[in-house]
């Protein structure tokens, strides 16, 4: 579990932060009077969804690390055999880092108001989260195929497992996407689509970085690198 | 005030009741009694907090309650007193704890003369085994359960020859001696309880667990199972009979071992082994 | 106080957030079924949620009449029994108070005291509310499926939660997996709105520490859940795999009924560990809004601010922090490592400090009030004396070594049922009597409402003060029957007898609140919209019960915190959350 605490510590150390700007130590008996008396702690300025988002991607992180934690625990035993991860996951991330590029493009095409921009940026981002998903399913099909089954060990079973519910994570991140760009193709203003295209770059960012993490565990990397943290500290 | 009257006779007959109650811990029959010393503990320190709060709490409403023309305090907060208050919840809660530590201290750490016994469960039942003459226990492995094997225990291991395995629910201890009850299970989560030992542990398929105790005094126990292991749970039953040093061997002598149990062949093929080493 | 018109005062500008589009119910069905509307939504959580907890209820009677007259009852079997533990635990403990509170109360309260129009993601919060129905549904029909439902406890422990010596490991256990992950599911999306909406559609003025504590606990809990349910989420998935698949997440090499089953290797600690770190945090789910609510009640109908207002908001914080480090104490005979009881028993003793300062200034806020003994504040009154004794007798489970001889006995559950179910029930029912005013215009009956809290109160005191007895001579739980031990009197089996009649007598006395709240809705006084003269911003809506919208054409803004009652000077002995200061009084504070 300490995959979990540690998340968990940046968590706190966040919210700490945010509360220490919030007069917490305030006496509010005394401030008596409108607010901008009194500076800070204002509600949020940022838009709701946005700060939405910002709260969603914490708890998807909870739910991440959780799986890892897990993973982690349960790699101890010595029936572990480590499956060989297939060749087809490099190309796949390659593909996941394309789709977040495009739409890291479509966004500052949305803050310099080209329409167009934002909508090739969409629809390759778009493209390639399916491919990748495609790309996923044949990964899984490829090792069904040389005997790897989820239930024959449990590496294997964490390696489905993972990579579905990242898989799923992306579908829905593509019907958000699928809407922004619905939208965008029947001609919204610009101005009113910067933000639905920033959050789904944000979104992709995020699940591109976690797919990351997932592949440096089930390559086995970011085992050795515990080992030697684990080495470290005792 | 009727309702202020009722709160504190709240707080009083709960003391009553704890005071009167018939129903108690259990004679205790091992060296555990430290665990009930800081049961006691904390019953006075708990105690103390429960009815200063419930009485002071009864002592306002009988005093504030609402009645034409009076009007509260504007009071927000009073530092020191807040202050004092945390303080010596710390203390309370510190001299509650410190005790805790120290016989969990006690509890984790086994005594090196201990004899090992070990206890597994099953659904819904209990075996023993006691390790015999060479002092150790043989290995085991669910995969070794067969109808003449019930503990699945390691036919090529020589320590497992001698154990003493006893299928009839009833495990006998000697007073006064150190045991180190090994905790096993082949299927679900069971837990070896005993109320009158105070100790208790789950067993858990795949490890296994242990407590340790001191016997120390004579007599037949229930053992029950403490933890929810299916349709049956309530009825998991055996007994452990604490005796004299020599009623014990008495008892001892008459336990089947191992190898005694399984059949002729598989005798052979094990003393043919451990003789070639 | 003299009410003066805003433009009396240095000319602050009404609330200028701009308006939120605010969908509007075109249709009777967009109105009152599938409404967007956070306060149509409350009263459907509150509605499931009671409907499916009076299930619970009735388990619990029939669990009752088990164990007081064992034999009795043929319509009852072991069996049975466990599915009816089972489902009574996870039903009271999530599908109604987490839901009530969280999906019930934070969404009516929460944008009414903040001076919100309506929780910030509308269609979200609309979803949130059919999912969790999908849930409780997928839930019940446990009952009707071959098999049962399952009887693994409301733990859920594997191994044996999934093989054949549970009942309800077929279909039982898979749907109740299966409703689980969807209540999940459907809480994220309704708790993305609690929290946001605090976050950022605060209303003008309403600083976090002028919040009442209703939504500091509400909001607390909230962000507990949030990072709390995954990992319920995490367990429950993968126990079903194991099930379904047959993976070895948690499952190791075993024999079952006989035969040697096709698992290997798992660890069934691995599903303690993550059942727990959903598990504790979970009684502060349920207590922290609990606390919240408690506080602002007694501070009303005690006419006293709060005592110790921001030491009550430091000790939400802390015990929601720290809650996340306690998980392994319901874990100490478990078997996991030994000296990992060194650390949770410690920090599990720390968290007693904070909760100790909460019940010390809620019993500080009566002294010198002007105590109204109304309904809600007599179910306060309840509340602390059963949260008090339950948190006491925490402290021995928490205590490492104390918690060996008494866990899984009788106990624990008298423990758990004192802190986590009859004070937050206290608070539930307290709740209601306060605010059902607010939500249909009209008073619960107070007779009625006296008699139902004292026999609530006296009667779930004397089910479960005297259970602990029960334990610590060494009963289990989760026992059908105890059968003959020589340990056991037979005057535990009177008292348990006795603890029978009681719980059905404080079961049946629920029809009189069922009644009140029935007949009031139509015969009930009318409130008019500040009954109680409260000081928070729900009470001063234009509207009882409030209107779409809440707030009318402009939004409220806030001058002062939640608490000002009985301030020297003023005319009356509270003043609103929005009422301006006087100009005289625009620098100086009050008091001090
Ligand atoms: C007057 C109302 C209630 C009565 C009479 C009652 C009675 C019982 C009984 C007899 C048991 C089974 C004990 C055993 O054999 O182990 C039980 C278990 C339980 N109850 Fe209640 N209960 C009540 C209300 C509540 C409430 C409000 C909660 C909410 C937290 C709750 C949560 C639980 C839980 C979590 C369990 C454990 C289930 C398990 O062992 O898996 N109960 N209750
Ligand atoms: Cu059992
Ligand atoms: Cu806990």
């Amino acid at each position: 579990m300490s995959a979990v605490i540690l998340f968990l510590t940046v968590l706190a150390v966040i919210a700490g932060w945010w509360l220490s700007q919030q007069r917490l130590t305030a006496k509010p008996w005394l401030e008596e009077g409108p607010a901008g008396d009194f500076p800070g702690g204002d509600a949020m300025a940022w838009p709701a969804a946005k700060v939405g988002l910002g709260v969603f991607l914490a708890v998807a992180s909870a739910l991440f690390v959780l799986f890892i934690s897990a993973y982690s625990m349960r790699m101890s035993v010595v029936d572990w055999r480590p499956l060989p991860v297939p060749r087809l996951l490099w190309v796949n991330t390659g593909v996941l880092v394309l789709s977040s590029v495009a739409l890291q493009w479509s966004y500052v095409a949305a803050r310099r108001h080209d329409t167009e921009g934002v909508i090739i940026g969409l629809l390759a981002g778009g493209a390639s989260a399916v491919i990748f998903l495609a790309g996923q399913l044949l990964a899984w099909q490829r090792l069904g195929a040389a005997g790897y089954f989820v239930a024959s060990n449990p590496a294997n079973s964490f390696f489905y497992l993972l990579t579905a519910v990242h898989g799923l994570h992306l579908t829905g991140g593509l019907v958000a996407l699928g809407r922004t760009s619905a939208k965008m193709w029947r001609g919204a203003e610009i101005a009113e689509m910067r933000l639905s295209v920033e959050l789904c770059a944000i979104y992709w960012h995020f699940l591109l970085l976690v797919w990351l993490v997932l592949l440096g565990l089930l390559t086995g990397w970011t085992d050795d690198f515990v080992n030697i943290c684990r080495q470290l500290l005792s | 005030m009727a309702v202020a009257l009722i709160l504190l006779l709240v707080a009083i007959g709960s003391v009553l009741f704890h005071i009167y109650s018939p129903w108690w811990w259990t004679p205790i029959a091992t060296n555990w009694a430290y665990i009930d010393h800081t049961i006691n503990i904390t019953f006075w320190i708990t105690g103390f907090v429960f009815v200063a709060v419930i009485a002071f709490m009864a002592y306002c409403v009988f005093r504030f309650h609402h009645k034409e023309g009076r009007r509260a305090d504007y009071n927000p907060e009073n530092k020191r007193l807040e202050w004092w208050l945390s303080v010596g919840t710390g203390v309370g809660v510190a001299a509650m704890l410190a005790p805790g530590l120290v016989v969990w201290h006690q509890f984790v750490t086994v005594p090196a003369d201990a004899t090992e016994v070990e206890v597994m469960g099953q659904q819904w039942q209990w075996s023993f085994r006691l390790p015999g003459k060479d002092g150790r226990l043989g290995t085991s492995d669910v995969r070794n359960i067969a109808s003449d094997n019930p503990m699945g225990l390691n036919r090529d291991d020589a320590h497992a020859q001698d154990d003493v395995v006893i299928e009839s629910g009833e495990l006998h201890l000697q007073v006064g001696k150190p045991v180190k009850v090994l905790l096993r299970s082949v299927d679900v989560l069971h837990d070896f309880y005993v109320p009158e030992f105070r100790a208790k542990m789950d067993m858990v398929p795949g490890m296994v667990t242990y407590f340790w105790m001191t016997p120390i005094r004579t007599g037949t126990f229930d053992v029950l199972c403490a933890e929810l292991c299916g349709a049956a749970h309530y009825q998991m039953r055996a007994k452990v009979i604490v005796d004299e040093e020599g009623e014990y061997h008495a008892w001892l002598d008459q336990q089947k071992t191992f190898a005694e149990l399984s059949p002729a062949k598989a005798v052979v093929k094990a003393t043919y082994q451990s003789g070639g080493k | 106080m003299v009410d003066i018109p805003y433009e009396g005062i240095r000319g602050i500008p009404p609330a200028e957030v701009p308006d939120v589009e605010l969908y509007h119910p075109r249709s009777w069905w967009t109105r009152y079924v599938f409404s967007q509307d956070a306060k149509v939504i409350a009263i459907q959580y509150s509605l499931t949620a009671t409907a499916i907890g009076l299930v619970a209820l009735v388990l619990s009677w029939l669990m009752r009449l088990q164990l007081g007259f064992p034999g009795t009852f043929s319509f009852i079997d072991a069996n049975q029994y466990l599915q009816f533990i089972t489902m009574h635990g996870m039903i009271m403990v999530i599908y109604l108070l987490t839901a009530l509170f969280l999906g019930g109360f934070g969404n009516y309260l929460i944008p009414l005291m903040v001076g919100a129009r309506d929780m910030v993601f509308p269609y979200v919060n609309m979803l949130s509310y059919w999912v969790y129905l999908l849930a409780v549904l997928v839930l019940a029909s446990t009952f009707f499926v071959p098999g049962g439902p399952t009887g693994a406890g409301w733990t859920l422990y594997p191994p044996q939660a999934i093989l054949s010596g549970t009942p309800g490991q077929d279909w039982g256990i898979i749907l109740m997996m299966s409703s689980l992950i969807l209540f999940i599911i459907g809480f994220t999306m309704g708790g993305l709105n609690y929290v946001v909406t605090v976050l950022q559609a605060r209303t003008r003025g309403m600083t976090l520490m002028r919040l009442p504590l209703t939504v500091w606990g509400i909001f607390t809990a909230t962000v507990m859940a949030l990072l709390a349910f995954p990992a319920l989420f995490v367990a429950s998935v993968m126990l079903l795999l194991d099930r379904l698949l047959g993976t070895s997440f948690f499952m190791p090499s075993l024999v079952e009924m006989g035969t040697l089953s096709k698992y290997g290797g798992g660890s069934p600690l691995l599903f303690q560990h993550l059942f727990w770190f959903f598990g504790h945090p979970e009684v502060y789910i349920v207590a922290l809004p609990a606390f919240g609510i408690v506080s602002d009640l007694i501070s009303t109908h005690a006419r006293k601010n709060i005592f110790g207002y921001r030491m009550m908001v430091w000790a939400i914080v802390a015990i929601g922090a720290l809650s996340f480090i306690v998980w392994a104490h319901h874990m100490y005979v478990s078997g996991m490592f030994p000296q990992f009881g060194y650390f949770f028993a410690t920090t599990t003793l720390i968290i007693a400090i904070p909760t100790a300062i909460k019940v010390y200034n809620w019993v500080l806020t009566l002294w010198r009030g002007d105590i109204h003994l109304t309904v809600p504040m007599l179910f306060a009154l309840g509340f602390i004396i059963t949260f008090v004794n339950g948190g006491l007798t925490g402290l021995f489970l928490g205590n490492v070594v104390v918690d060996v001889p008494l866990s899984d006995t009788m106990f624990v559950v008298a423990h758990f049922h004192m802190v986590m179910g009859v004070a937050p029930i206290m608070v539930v029912l307290g709740a209601i009597y306060h605010w059902y005013p607010k939500v249909t215009g009209r008073m619960l009956n107070e007779a009625l409402g006296k008699f139902h809290f004292w026999v609530t109160f006296l009667g779930a005191y004397l089910i479960f003060f005297p259970m602990h007895y029960l334990g610590l001579l060494g009963v289990p739980r989760r026992y059908f029957e105890l059968g003959d031990a020589t340990f056991i009197p037979s005057s535990a089996h009177s008292l348990n007898a006795f603890i029978s009649v009681v719980a059905l007598t404080v079961g049946f006395s629920q029809l009189v609140f069922l009644f009140n709240l029935a007949w009031s809705l139509f015969k009930g006084e009318a409130s008019g919209g500040n009954p109680w003269r409260a000081t928070t911003l729900e009470w001063q809506t234009p509207e009882t019960p409030p209107g779409h919208g809440n707030w009318g054409k402009e939004l409220p803004v806030v001058y002062r915190w939640a608490y000002d009652y009985s301030v020297p000077g003023a005319a009356e002995d509270f003043i609103p959350q929005n009422q301006p200061p006087r100009a005289t009084q625009l620098v100086q504070g009050a008091a001090s």
